[in-house]
């Protein structure tokens, strides 16, 4: 399935909610989103991978790309993510140990946002 | 014993392509339904890596994946970049991820090791057997059919 990205924001949040394969091909599309939403002043950024059928390692350097970006602007990152086969890549990779993973959109927004992003 | 195998111009777009026939050769061949995501994400590591190496190294030989199936299921990815290439490469502790210094492209091999080793059992790296090239090779295991 293509890759689908859709911008809402959800109080000061920022969210991207994601759609499809994200891998070697697709992932530079995500990256280019990401960029331009840091570049117009997102500061607090939610990318919501509920609708994500395929991420490979390209798609997780660019969301680990995201989140340094957002560091360095004193922002906030997190993702939405409650798939099993997902959970387990962070896993694998250890990069639950990196992301803020919440269950929810509404988890990832309630959530105070003055936080550094970690 | 069958065997099914694909070569493909080294450009991402066909990454996508290994994949779905990785996996229709692996359900075909009696790999258990709960593992095919592990297949699919590990073939298409294995492409992903061969691609970025052919197009660092300014190679336009194809990639090369063959899948046979016999006691069990084996993937074989061989790429044509310099041996040299594939030496270090190893599984990022995270600590490391999120290091600012690390590079995108270090950083999605280290993590596309880490996926490759994190799925695969039976995962080999060696040098292919004629000329240059690294041969990445996987195993599942099938139902008795």
């Amino acid at each position: 399935m293509e890759l689908s990205l859709t911008t809402r924001t959800v109080a000061e949040y920022t969210v991207l909610e994601v759609g499809g394969e994200v891998d070697v091909y697709t992932a530079p599309r995500l990256r280019e989103r990401l960029i331009e939403l840091v570049d117009a002043g997102a500061r607090d950024v939610v990318v919501d991978l509920e609708r994500v059928d395929f991420l490979d390692s390209t798609g997780l350097g660019v969301l680990v790309g995201a989140l340094k970006r957002l560091r360095t602007a004193h922002g906030t990152f997190g993702l939405v993510c409650a798939k099993e086969p997902l959970l387990k890549i962070f896993r694998i990779t250890a990069l639950d140990q990196v992301f803020p993973i919440f269950p929810t959109v509404g988890a990832a927004t309630e959530r105070d946002g003055s936080g550094p992003a970690s | 014993m069958a065997t099914v195998r694909l070569s493909f111009s080294p450009a991402p777009v066909h990454v996508r392509t290994a994949r779905l026939v990785g996996v229709a050769v692996a359900r075909r061949a009696g790999v258990a339904e709960e593992l095919l995501d592990e297949v699919r994400l590990a073939i298409g590591e294995a492409c992903t890596r061969a691609v970025a190496l052919h197009r660092q190294y300014g190679l336009t030989d194809l990639v090369t994946v063959e899948m046979s199936d016999s006691d069990s299921y084996t993937v074989r990815v061989i790429d044509h970049g310099p041996i040299e290439a594939s030496v270090g490469l190893t599984k990022l502790p995270p600590d490391e991820l999120a290091d600012e210094s690390l590079t995108d492209d270090a950083l999605t091999t280290g993590v596309g090791f880490a996926l490759l080793a994190g799925f695969v059992d039976d995962l080999q790296v060696r040098p292919v057997e004629d000329g240059s090239g690294t041969e990445v090779r996987m195993v599942w295991p099938v139902a008795r059919r």
